[in-house]
């Protein structure tokens, strides 16, 4: 048994918070410079350009590199043999998260109820957090801020087994052409598969925690990563969806089990500014 | 949009003249005052005209900017400042274009409603490279509290921009450059 007390943890997700804010992974910057030597559009390299330039200021300031600094999705992997102490596990969460965001100077986008009130709560909590619980003494967390420009352009559908492989190439496709300019590509697709619905949008989500450049271990699955990324790129949607051939720069697949009679897909979209920050405690 | 990008340098207010000389595509740096409001304050401005009161701003030949920038850092100037998707201001557009707004900058796709309305009363939306709100935002000199300053990210703010950097999406023409650039490079059946 492992104690940790969660004063830790509030003070490792301000910082989580405010990094991921300020500094985009550094493999994803590398593929941005790719893509601008490879882009077929002259405007579209122009964009990929100011995109390098954006995020290479934001990183010398300690700006954000999108005014939309999001909600804040934290997914946290707790070793069993870890006991937590000095208080609730998920105030503390929330304390990081209203910490980084109060004095990082990050946009403050939550609003309490959705759909009534809608007031927001100044401080940016509550986090959004998924936890799961994995053999050691450590934890991980990894935060993701991600706005609503790419948010608002996920999807969910239930497919039918019968509608196989090609109805999930279809339906990606399909979701990242209609989505066009509106998640700021190029994006990073999530792509969540099986399961029932919930567990489709979290291995969704959960997919774009991944390094850019990094594939799903099953083969068969990376074989359709790098087919989806090549027709995601043929739509022409391109660098801010003003045309080119550079839509997406990955695509990520996580997949489950799932019942005999289904076949769930669900697809999120993340922009350029794909920011993650992890650390262990 | 020409493959040697000529950049067009306008100034605000937009003159009728101006705004009819731009074309879907063209690469544009604007310089003079703009407006920010997003949601909640598009829905304010049109609840105030629906009961026939006076606006805080007067719109005339005026640019709005959907924006809902980050606080401040000490030292700077403003917070970064990017587009926020516009479609989510469809609802609300065409009665400020008729009210004489001239312009917009956002990022993603409008409404047919909205291009129709940028036809009829001769205004045109602009794009922002969404997402790069840092470099955005070193083009904003200056910037001003006009209005519902209680919604705070979402407030009406006067900013003064210098060669604020925008491609003219659709024009007066109703062209979309969003439709042309995509069907320019899909290499789709």
């Amino acid at each position: 048994m492992r104690e940790i007390n969660v004063s830790e943890v509030t003070k490792t997700v301000s910082k989580l918070c405010m990094d991921s804010c300020y500094y985009l992974p550094e493999e994803l910057l590398a593929k941005f410079k790719n893509a601008a030597a490879e882009e077929e559009s002259p405007l579209g390299r122009e964009i990929l350009g100011t995109i390098i330039e954006n995020a290479e200021l934001a990183k010398r300031k300690a700006v954000p590199i999108c005014q939309d600094t999001g909600l804040t999705v934290v997914f946290m992997e707790i070793g069993q043999d870890v006991h937590f102490v000095g208080g609730d596990l998920y105030t503390a969460i929330h304390a990081g998260v209203a910490d980084g965001y109060v004095n990082g100077y990050l946009r403050k986008s939550s609003v309490d109820d959705p759909l009534f009130i809608r007031k927001n709560t100044n401080d940016n909590t509550p986090a959004i957090i998924h936890t799961t619980i994995v053999p050691g003494d450590k934890v991980k967390i990894t935060v993701c801020p991600k706005g609503c420009g790419s948010e608002n352009m996920g999807a969910m559908k239930m497919l039918k087994p019968a509608d196989g492989v090609e109805g999930v190439i279809k339906f990606v496709v399909d979701t990242v052409r209609s989505a066009g300019p509106n998640p700021c590509p190029p994006v990073t697709v999530g792509v969540g598969i099986g399961g029932n619905m919930e567990k489709a949008a979290l291995l969704a989500k959960y997919s774009l925690t991944r390094k850019v450049g990094e594939h799903n271990a099953n083969p068969q699955y990376a074989e359709l990563e790098a087919k989806l990324l090549e027709l995601v790129n043929k739509t022409g949607v391109g660098p801010s969806g003003l045309g080119g051939s550079t839509t997406a720069v990955a695509v990520n697949i996580e997949y489950a089990p799932t019942h005999i009679g289904g076949l769930p897909v669900a697809v999120n979209l993340n922009c350029h500014a794909a920011r993650r920050a992890e650390a262990e405690i | 949009m020409s493959e040697q990008a000529v950049i067009k340098y306008i100034k605000t207010p937009l003159t009728e003249e101006t705004v009819k000389g731009l074309h879907a595509g063209d690469v544009v740096r604007i310089s003079g005052p703009i407006y920010t409001a997003r949601d909640a304050a598009h829905k304010r401005l049109t609840e105030a005209l629906a009961r026939g009161e006076k606006l805080p701003l007067d719109l005339t030949d005026n640019v709005i900017y959907y924006v809902g920038p980050s606080p401040t850092k000490p030292g700077e100037v403003v917070g970064s400042a990017g587009p926020t998707t516009s479609g989510r201001m469809d609802k609300y557009t065409p009665t400020l274009i008729e009210q004489g707004m001239r312009g917009m900058i956002g990022k993603g796709l409008r409404s047919q409603e909205v291009i129709d309305a940028c036809v009829k009363h001769g205004a045109v939306y602009f794009v922002a490279i969404g997402g790069a709100a840092a470099v955005i935002s070193q083009s904003i000199k200056g910037e001003e509290m006009i209005a519902y300053e209680d919604l705070g990210p979402e407030a009406i703010r006067r900013y003064e921009v210098e060669d604020f950097p925008a491609i003219v999406c659709i024009d007066t023409e109703g062209n979309d450059f969003y439709k042309e650039g995509i069907a320019k490079y899909s290499k789709e059946k």
